[in-house]
Parts: structure tokens; sequence; C-alpha cells
């Protein structure tokens, strides 16, 4: 009857946890949301840079034409006059789940525009990501460890970044799709179930058709795999975990026109390949292993490593001569830049222009995921204490992470939902001691006569009930899902107090308590960490990372000023042109020429053809008469240039002037760096050389420069410029702003 | 000089015997494979089959490759991991199903089965659609 009792308040108790962790995490799900609309309240509900553009482009298309059109859609307005295969060349998953939603809303009779849909996309996928990391926690360490990694990977400011209202790129949803894949398959691998093994590569195609970085997935678990194999922690869930995973996900992988036969050919997926070969080795040297006597084993062992090794060799060797006659090695260009850093300044200058792609520096890390910079190490070692299969993974994935963020800046991003989980594990494991010693001290200063007598009947039991009963202080503590529970803890308090009076608890583990006083300070300290952190979150989603780069604003004396020259300029385009006029400008401003003017362009932010964009670059910096062949040659009628220099707005073309030298002189030898700086220098004042001052960017940003101020004093670059009255005798000005 | 031939014969003597000892350490071998895989029950034969069946198709579909030329490139892939797949997916419900794994003892075999299904028909949806 007592231990009848005793499960009905368990069960009451375990009821209200649950209820508890919904409605956190109901919280953490409104909180996700609503801190990535700074955007929208301070500017518009606009869509923000330049690459969320294209895929609002896109979207807008499927929804006017259907899915079909969409597949086979074949794009003629960009990079005039080659076109884009679209349906093959981009990652369908941000722009088919937009158009779902959409379609979904409309037909529930809900009509939102499909630019809401697209700004609002972000927000709520980060919601449903802070909701898998609960998940993927709680399969690591325990429920406590999860609403903790939830409520910081709400707020984390790298995710942030990439997510705000507005930002309609790929990673809104792929960070989603990631967290819920390492989730799933962390679920197979626990509980050996194949159920979870299919929802795991369903996951996984989900990441494959969302965002180029699956590469990172199919990777990092054979790594994990393997990891397990060699310390010895194979088992037949490993095998479910992973061998459906690579069979189905190379499947779902080919199914996507992005990668189509790369999911076989490239050598990013042979990782998989080859542990895929040798887990099915070890999983037959077990099963023999199981079924024969030890002395036959051994027989087998020698017989076949002398026969399996030359056997070995012969197929690595050729393995191995495949893949070197590539030139490449099998790897593509941005990936061989992951692995080796100075290859792509090397080799790829278009990859080592975008400023995303370049190392991070160390405060950006501090800026980005803050106070989880020194926390990440303590939840390291809570991770192996114990070490469990899903614990080395998740270490195995902050490592990596590690490395990879510190080669891109963009791949904080893959780094951040590794550094929340890892600080939830460890702020729950430091909250649980400190309130367990907490507790303790209490009861022994208040009710230490209690706790005696508690004490003194349960040595007298039988020693069996205290073995069972500390088995089930264990389980209980596995399964707590909240730690704010006070009854629960004062049960937990006192099955530890038994555990560690009775004479028998010599092989459980001594639950550490500390001092009173210490533990006090300690939480108190742990709480005004995390506010610091929660005001840090606030402060960047507010003012660092909710600028969507089509609107500007500058503070004058006179208040706020707001550019909003982009937007002007398009329109401008779109109203005053002929529907088939070409434009040619720098690939920034692809993307969103083509959205928003609606106009052809010659080269866009895909980057994919990088001869072309050196024959823009060529003739931005050649003199007038040859840009002006270039370009006839390419019929373009209208050149756009961005020029800061006026308002002071750094990142314009003169800025970038260098990159489309550097690029362009790759493809076409005349064109050469030295030519441009004077001593090493790159500067546009008198002291320029003269093909500098001679070259069509300079001549198309500072036409009439001069006549702004009387002396062409341009703010960016803080000098006055060289070159100030001259004549465009190829181009005319149409439009300024 | 008769030393040396004495010796040489002895080296021959020696090599025979440590080959008729690997054939015989083989045969032991391969008596006592057969003997502890015929205790194995007849559910897990059958599905040892089954995964045997799926294998040799797999062969058979790289052999004609190999043949005829990997033009429909789509259909090849889809047509060898679908094998490769059913073979994987026996596998798991082995795993899953035999009595002697003690990770498994709670799990229904009726479960093991339906997840076995659910996981095949995903696999031949997929198979289908990129079968061309």
């Amino acid at each position: 009857m007592a231990a009848a009792a005793k499960a009905g308040e368990a069960t009451l108790r375990h009821a209200f946890g649950n209820v508890l962790s919904f409605f956190i995490l109901l919280l953490i799900g409104v909180l996700a949301f609503s801190i990535r609309l700074f955007s929208v309240i301070k500017y518009e509900s606009v869509i923000h840079e330049f690459d969320p553009y294209f895929n609002y482009r896109v979207t807008q298309f499927l929804t006017k034409n259907g899915i079909y059109d969409f597949w086979n859609w074949f794009d003629d307005r960009t990079w005039y006059p080659l076109g884009r295969v679209i349906g093959g060349t981009v990652y369908p998953g941000l722009t088919l789940t937009a158009g779902t939603i959409w379609w979904l809303l409309n037909s529930l009779n809900i009509p939102l525009s499909v630019e809401t849909v697209c700004v609002f996309t972000a927000p709520i996928f980060s919601a449903f990501a802070s909701w898998a990391t609960y998940l993927l926690t709680k399969e690591v360490k325990g429920a406590g460890a999860g609403l903790t990694a939830a409520a910081l990977l709400a707020m984390v400011p790298s995710y942030i970044s990439r997510s705000v209202a507005g930002s309609y790129d790929n990673e809104a949803v792929a960070i989603f799709a990631l967290i819920i894949t390492f989730y799933l398959y962390i679920k197979t691998l626990n509980t050996g179930s194949l159920f979870y093994a299919t929802l795991n590569a369903i996951a996984y195609f989900y990441m494959v058709c969302s965002w180029g970085g699956y590469t990172f997935i199919i990777n990092l678990i054979p790594m994990h795999v393997l990891l397990c194999i060699v310390t010895g922690r194979y088992s037949s869930r490993l095998y479910i975990a992973y061998a459906p995973l690579v069979v189905l996900g190379t499947l779902l992988a080919a199914l996507v026109p992005v990668v189509g036969f790369n999911a076989v050919m490239t050598s990013e997926h042979f990782a998989s390949f080859l542990v895929f070969i040798i887990l099915h080795v070890v999983a037959l040297v077990y099963y023999i292993k199981g079924i024969l006597s030890p002395k036959m084993f051994k027989v087998a062992v020698t017989l076949v490593v002398s026969v399996g090794l030359v056997v070995c060799c012969a197929v690595i060797a050729i393995l191995v001569a495949l893949v070197a006659s590539s030139p490449t090695k099998g790897w593509s260009g941005r990936s061989l830049s992951l692995l080796d850093p100075t290859y792509a300044s090397k080799y790829i200058p278009i990859i080592a222009s975008v400023s995303e792609h370049q190392p991070p520096t160390w405060p950006s890390y501090f800026m980005d995921i803050n106070v989880l910079a020194f926390l990440v190490p303590a939840g390291i070692i809570a991770c192996f204490l114990p070490l469990s299969d899903a614990s080395s993974f998740v270490v195995l994935y902050i490592v990596t992470s590690v490395y990879f963020s510190g080669v891109m800046v963009r791949l904080m991003l893959v780094f951040a939902p590794a550094a929340c989980i890892m600080s939830g594990i460890a702020l729950s494991q430091a909250f649980d001691v400190f309130t367990r010693s907490i507790k303790f001290q209490l009861l022994r200063i208040l009710g230490f006569s209690e706790a005696d007598a508690g004490d003194g009947s349960s040595a007298n039991v039988v020693p069996e009930n205290d073995a069972v009963k500390v088995d089930k202080s264990e389980e209980t503590i596995k399964e707590r899902p909240s730690r704010k529970n006070k009854k629960k803890e004062k049960e937990q308090m006192e099955k530890a107090q038994a555990e560690k009076t009775s004479a028998k608890s010599k092989t459980e583990k001594r639950l550490l308590v500390l001092p009173m006083e210490l533990s006090v300070i300690g939480l108190l300290l742990l709480v005004f960490m995390g506010a610091f952190y929660v005001v840090h979150c606030v402060w960047a989603a507010a003012e660092a990372y909710s600028a969507p780069s089509i609107v500007l604003t500058s503070y004058t004396h006179e208040g706020l000023h707001v550019f909003d020259d982009f937007r002007e300029a398009y329109a401008w385009l779109r109203h005053n042109t002929e529907v088939d006029d070409k434009v040619a400008s720098w690939w920034d401003y692809g993307y969103q020429t083509t959205a928003m003017a609606n106009r052809t362009v010659i080269v866009d932010n895909n980057t994919w053809n990088n001869t072309h964009i050196a024959t823009v670059g060529t003739a931005m910096s050649s003199p007038e008469k040859a840009a002006w062949e270039i370009f006839n040659s390419l019929d373009v009628k209208y050149v756009l240039v961005v020029f800061g220099g006026l308002v002071g707005y750094p990142s314009d073309d003169i800025n970038k002037f260098l990159w489309m030298v550097r690029i362009g002189g790759g493809v076409f030898p005349h064109i050469k760096e030295p030519d441009y700086l004077r001593d090493g220098q790159y500067r546009i004042d008198s002291q320029a050389t003269p093909t500098m001052l001679n070259c069509l960017m300079y001549k198309l940003s500072y036409y009439r420069f001069v006549e702004t101020d009387g002396k062409g004093f341009d703010r960016v670059r803080r000098t006055e410029i060289g070159k100030k009255y001259f004549k465009l005798t190829h181009f005319e000005e149409v439009r300024q702003s | 000089m008769y030393q040396r031939e004495r010796e040489r014969e002895r080296e021959r003597d020696y090599r025979e015997e440590m080959a008729r000892s690997t054939g015989k350490d083989a045969q032991a071998l391969f008596h006592s494979l057969r003997s502890a895989y015929a205790a194995t029950p007849t559910t897990l034969k059958i599905i040892d089959l089954y995964m045997g069946f799926a294998v040799f198709t797999a062969l058979i579909q790289v052999v004609y490759m190999a043949i005829v030329g990997s033009f429909p490139f789509n259909s090849f892939l889809s047509g060898v991991l679908s094998c490769v797949g059913t073979a994987i997916l026996a596998v798991c419900l082995r795993i899953q199903v035999n009595k002697d794994n003690k990770e498994f003892k709670d799990l229904p075999p009726e479960r093991a089965f339906a997840d076995f299904v659910l996981c095949n028909l995903v696999l031949h949806l997929v198979i289908m659609n990129f079968l061309g």
C-alpha cells in the first residue's frame, strides 16, 4: 500500500512536471518568435539583404505557376545570355516550405500575401528549432538540460543573425532540419527502433532539400559511428541507426535535383560509404564471434586476416587511384576551402571575396554566443560523466563545428546549436548540484532530528530494500522532467541521504553536496550570468542584426534620416526602362535587380560562372572605350553602380573594386592588380595610378562628384578624389540619387 | 652435402604439414560454422535467405551494368540501392526478432515487423520515384 501510494505520488509529480515542461516550451517558442521581430517593428516587414530576394522571387513564381512549372523553370532573366536552370540549381526546401504554408493558409481563407509568409518563415522555424533542441538535449542528458538548451537557443545571437524576420534564406529552415535530424539519429541510437530510423532518413531528406550544409551531417554521423566502433561501443542499435540512414539517405539525396548523382560520385559522400562497409565488416565479425566457440573464432581470425589484408590493400589502391586521378581529388571547391582555409584565396578568388567566408575574429565569438563561450567546456566535461553514445555524439559535434566556425564566419551558425546544447547541459548540472546542496544543508540545519530518525529506520530495514531504494532513486533522477519541483527534490535528497548513510551504498556514486553559502552564492551568480546573456541577446537582436540592408538609416543633426536609395533605384528601373533591357552591375545586386526591378541582369549572386563575372569585372576595370565594347557585346543598356562617398556608406562599389580587378585578372591576364595600386596601396586621390583614374568604375562613381561640395571629398575614403573634372565619352548618366 | 639435403627435406615436410594443418583448420572452421548456423531457428533462416536473394539480385544488376553500360544511371542506382536497402532492412528485422539479443527482448516481434514494413514502404516509394 505504501508502494502504491508512492507510485501514485510519483505519477502525480510526473504529470505536474510534464505540464510545466509543456508551458515552458510554449513560452520558449513565443520568445524565439518575438525576439526576431525587431526589424519589422523598427523598419517594416521587408525582405532583407541580397540572397533572400532571389528566394522570394522563386517563391512568387512557385505560388503563381504551381510546382511542375517550378521544377522545369528555365530563368532567362539572369546571367544574360546564358540563363539559369532554376529547377536544377536551387535548393528547393525553403521555397517549398514557404509555398506550402502560403497555400495552406490561403485554402483556410487566411489571405496572407506571399511576402508576409516569406518574412515570417524564419521566426516560426526558429521556434521549431528550439523545440527540436529540447528534444535532442533531453535524449542526451534529461529534460532539465533540454529546457535550458532550448531557452538558450531561442536567444543565441548567432542564430538570430541569420533568422531574423525578413531574412528569408536557406539557413532559416536548415538549422531546424539539422537539429531534428540529429535528434532522430540519437533517438534511434538510444532505442534501436526502425521507425525512428525511417523518420531520421526523411528528416535528412528535408535537410538535403534545404541547404548545401547537409554534407556536414553525412560526414559527422559516419565519424561518430567510427568513433563508437573504435571505442568498443558497437551495438546492434548502432547498426540500425546507421545502415538504413545511408541507403535511404543516399537515395533521397539523389532525388533532389541539385544534388543528383553527386550523392554517389563526390568525395563529400565517400566517408559515409566507407564507414558503411566498415560497419558491415564489424557486424559480421560480432555475429561470427557470437555463434562460434572462442578457439574456432581465433582460427577464423587468423585465416581471414591473412586473406583479407591482401584484398583490402588491392581495393584501397584502386580507390585511391580513382580519386587521385580527378583534379580536385573529387571534392568541390567550397568543401576544399573548408578543409584547407588557404585554398580559396589561392585558387578561387570569388569564394575568398565573400565577406561571410572570411575567418571570424575572436570578439565575434563573444558577440555571437556570449556567455555560452565559457559554459561550453563545462558542458563537455559534464558529457563525459557518464559517457554514453549520445553524449559522445554531441562532443564530436561541438569539436567539429568549432573547427569549421573558425574557418568561416558563416558557419558560426552551425556551431550555435552545439554551444547551446553543451551550455544547457552544464547549466542544468550546476543548478542540480547547487539546489541539491541547498536542500540538503537546509534539511540538515532545520530538520536534523527527523532526518536522523529517517536514516535510522532505513538502515534497520533489510539491506535488499536499500538496494531497491537506491535503484529507484537513480531511475527517478533520470525520469524527472522538471527540476523546479520542490517535493521531488526533497524525496531525492532523502534518498540521497539514505544512499550515503547506508553501508551497502559503496558501489553507488556519492552525490556531490557543497556548503550552503557556496551554493547560494553560486546560484545567484548563475542567475546573474543568465540575465547578462539575455540582455546581450536582446541588444544584439535589436541593434546589430535587425538591419535590412536594403534600407539604411543615419543620424544627422536633424534627426533620423532614412535612405531608401536602393528601392528607389530599382523602382525607377522598373518604371522607366523597357521590359527587355539588360542591366549590368556587380554581382552583389543581381538578385535584387531581378526581383525588384524585374530586369534582366548579366551576373548575380549565384556566382556559378566565374568567367562571366570576370568579364563584368574586366569591363569595370577597363577604360571607357574597352568597357563600352564589352558591354555592347552583352547587349547591356544600363549600368548600375553603387556609390557611398557622398553619405559615408562603406560597402559601395569602389571599396569592392579591388575584388573586381582580382577576379577579372584571374581570367583575363591583361588586367593586373598592381596597375591599380600606388606602392601597394589602394588610393583614389591625386596619387592614384593613371589606370585607376581612367577605369570605368572610377569614372562612373565620381562623374560630377565635384559638383556636390566643390572639392570632391569622399567621405568613405576620406580624401579628395584625384580626377575631378572629366566627361563621359561612351556612357550617359540617366539617374542618380 | 647430405646434411643440406636433409635440411631441405625437413623444410619441405614442415611446409607441407603447415599447409595441411591450415587446410585442416579451414575445414574445421567451416564445420563449426555450419553446425553453429544449423542451430539458428527457422524464422531467422528465412530472413537470411531473403537477404541472400536481395544481395544476389544486386550482384546480377552490377554485372549487367558492367556488360551493357550505365546509361540511365538513375535506374541502375535505384535498382542496386533497392536491393541493398531491402537486405539491410532484413538484417535490422533479424536483429530485432532474434531471441538471443538481450537489448531487444521486450520488443514484440509484431512491432519489429511493422517497422520493417513501414521502412520498406518508404524505401520503395523513393525507388519508384527515382527509377525514371
